[in-house]
């Protein structure tokens, strides 16, 4: 009652909690605003945060069922195991070099057409991109196997005598990896170089630059963001990556993930397959983590769409 | 011809003929990308056991064997259905959870926006054995329902990053006019602001469907039974062997993206 008298004093106050309840309002309708994010969280949550919490723990309990460090101690001990991680880190590593290599030029040819060339090139981008993996994975298998389109065609015109073993092996998991992975590449990496000022290159070639230069001096570091961001997201899918390595490599080349379901799927063993998917999950977050610092990680998640 | 290559690329580029490299490897590249799917095309007509290319003698033999096979009807139903009900709940949940992120400036959005894309970074081998825990304890393995659950939190980040990109895009005032004319936010929301972001939940939506449907991994683990996926099924067939068959279910699904993408496309085309 008294916010309603008249006097100065009154009005003051009545201003200081109107202000206050509309800053309690504005603070309110915030969190309300929030609160629409709660049922994809409580979904994720459930799902996958407290699934996950829960493997950490299992990773720590060993065979007798008692809290022990006995699969972490494998893992470091078992020569195994440290093969697999060598291996996948060479698979991710490769792919990624390989990427970088193919769809640079790729994506730096389409950001110099004009628009309309450009989108039809970018559909053999996408077309892949959309297309199952499996069906991709299972049509490099038919192309590569030995009785296969490759071999029948590098015969037939004298390249090779002898069918070469392109799958089953190392060779056919790059080769299909690279494939599905290199649109994660070429989607940021284009949208860098379309973002660059020409103006610029007009500017180096002016004072003198030549092409060559020009483009490595400028054109080049200006598209390295892009670049890195589409990296990282092919070295941190490979890091993961299951299905292709699986069919392409044949049991040949063993990957964490595929060490990880066979762990489940054969031998039953919760433990060990926990701790291989927290070792796992710490190398992916941490080189996300570490890569956030030199870019915004929201713009590579973006970049691939 | 002679004349184009000696033209320069581009105003500050070299010249056509200097750049025929770059040209050759593009068009490998390109041929690289785009061949390997699209041959599996005709190959699955072929009446071999072995696939060739160009096939000798064209049949339908491989598409009768799956349309024929009760196991493979009961397995490309499934991820129909689960696809179908992940677009519906995978869609409103991540658009709200969207505009959520987008409108309230409260301090924990980051961590907020992290959780919800973590689906997308975390090994999808991790997701799918903590999903199969999930879904022991909450006794719903092999059902639809989980396959729906799981596949809706991978679809989710997908909805979030390109219903969110549309609305940085959008300008919210618009939404605020209407509000200050008396309308309620959500009524704002629904009539203002969702018709002009139409194509990304579109866009978003498809991204759901095609996302359950293709996905393996975790389907090879909560899946099965009653309830198996085309995609748990073919990859159980590519590691034993290389069944014709599967040429033919590609093709099938080659067809779905293709006209997936042309409905994104169409709907894209509407909007500019």
């Amino acid at each position: 009652m008294t916010n309603n008298s008249l006097s100065t004093h009154g009005q003051k106050t009545r201003d200081g909690n109107n202000a206050k309840e509309l800053r309690r309002d504005e603070l309110l309708e915030r969190l309300r605003l929030f609160g629409l994010s709660s049922p994809a969280l409580i979904f994720v949550l459930f799902i996958l945060v407290i699934p996950v919490g829960w493997l950490f723990f299992v990773s720590f309990i060993g065979a007798d069922g008692t809290f022990s460090m006995e699969n972490y101690e494998r893992m470091i001990r078992s020569k195994a195991y440290g093969r697999i991680f060598r291996t996948t880190f060479e698979v991710s590593f490769l792919t990624t070099v390989l990427c970088i290599l193919i769809g640079y030029p790729l994506a730096y040819f389409m950001s110099q057409l004009p628009r309309r060339l450009a989108n039809i090139c970018m559909i053999t981008v996408l077309l892949p991109f959309w297309t199952s993996l499996l069906v991709r994975t299972y049509a490099w298998l038919v192309l590569l196997q030995k009785r296969g389109l490759v071999n029948d065609w590098a015969i037939s015109l004298g390249l090779w005598e002898e069918p070469i073993k392109f799958v089953h092996n190392l060779n056919g998991t790059l080769i299909g990896m690279v494939h599905i992975m290199l649109p994660f590449l070429i989607l940021p990496t284009y949208g860098a170089m379309k973002a660059i000022d020409k103006d610029y290159l007009k500017a180096a070639s002016n004072l003198g630059a030549s092409p060559v230069r020009s483009f490595w001096t400028v054109f080049f570091p200006l598209t390295t963001p892009g670049l890195f961001a589409g990296s990282l997201m092919v070295f941190v899918l490979c890091l993961g990556f299951f299905v292709t390595p699986a069919v392409l490599g044949g049991g040949k080349v063993i990957l964490v993930s595929m060490k990880i379901v066979s762990n489940i799927e054969l031998f039953v063993n919760w433990g060990a397959a926990s701790a291989l998917g927290v070792v796992l999950l710490v190398i992916t977050m941490a080189t996300l983590w570490i890569a956030s610092r030199f870019l915004n990680l929201q713009n590579v998640v973006g970049g691939g769409h | 011809m002679l004349k184009w290559l000696s033209q320069p690329a581009t105003e500050t580029q070299v010249s056509h003929g200097s750049r025929l490299w770059l040209y050759i490897l593009v068009t490998i590249i390109m041929v690289l990308l785009v061949a390997p799917t699209l041959i599996v095309i005709p190959m699955s007509f072929s009446d071999s056991q072995y696939l060739e290319f160009p096939p000798e003698i064209w049949s339908t033999r491989w598409y009768q064997n799956y349309f024929g096979s009760d196991e493979w009807m009961l397995a490309t139903r499934t991820p129909f259905k689960a696809a179908f009900l992940t677009m519906l709940v995978a869609t409103p949940i991540g658009v709200i959870a969207a505009y959520g992120l987008h409108t309230s400036r409260v301090p924990f959005i980051r961590l907020a926006f992290v959780t919800l894309i973590m689906p997308m970074m975390v090994p999808v081998v991790l997701v799918a054995i903590g999903a199969f825990y999930a879904f022991v304890k909450l006794k719903v393995l092999y059902t639809l329902s989980s396959l729906v659950l799981a596949h809706t939190i991978m679809a989710v980040p997908l909805v979030l990053i390109v219903t969110g990109a549309a609305l940085k895009s959008y300008d919210m005032n618009q939404e605020n006019a209407a509000r200050s004319l008396g309308a309620p936010r959500w009524k704002a929301f629904l009539t203002i602001t969702l018709p002009q972001i139409r194509f990304a939940v579109v866009t978003s939506a498809l991204l759901s469907f095609l996302t359950s449907f293709d996905e393996v991994v975790i389907a090879m683990f909560i899946s099965g039974g009653d309830n198996p996926t085309l995609t748990r099924n073919m990859f159980n067939a590519l590691r034993d062997q290389i069944d014709p068959t599967i040429a033919s279910i590609s093709t099938i699904m080659i067809l779905i993206t293709t006209l997936m993408m042309v409905l994104a496309q169409l709907f894209g085309r509407e909007r500019s």
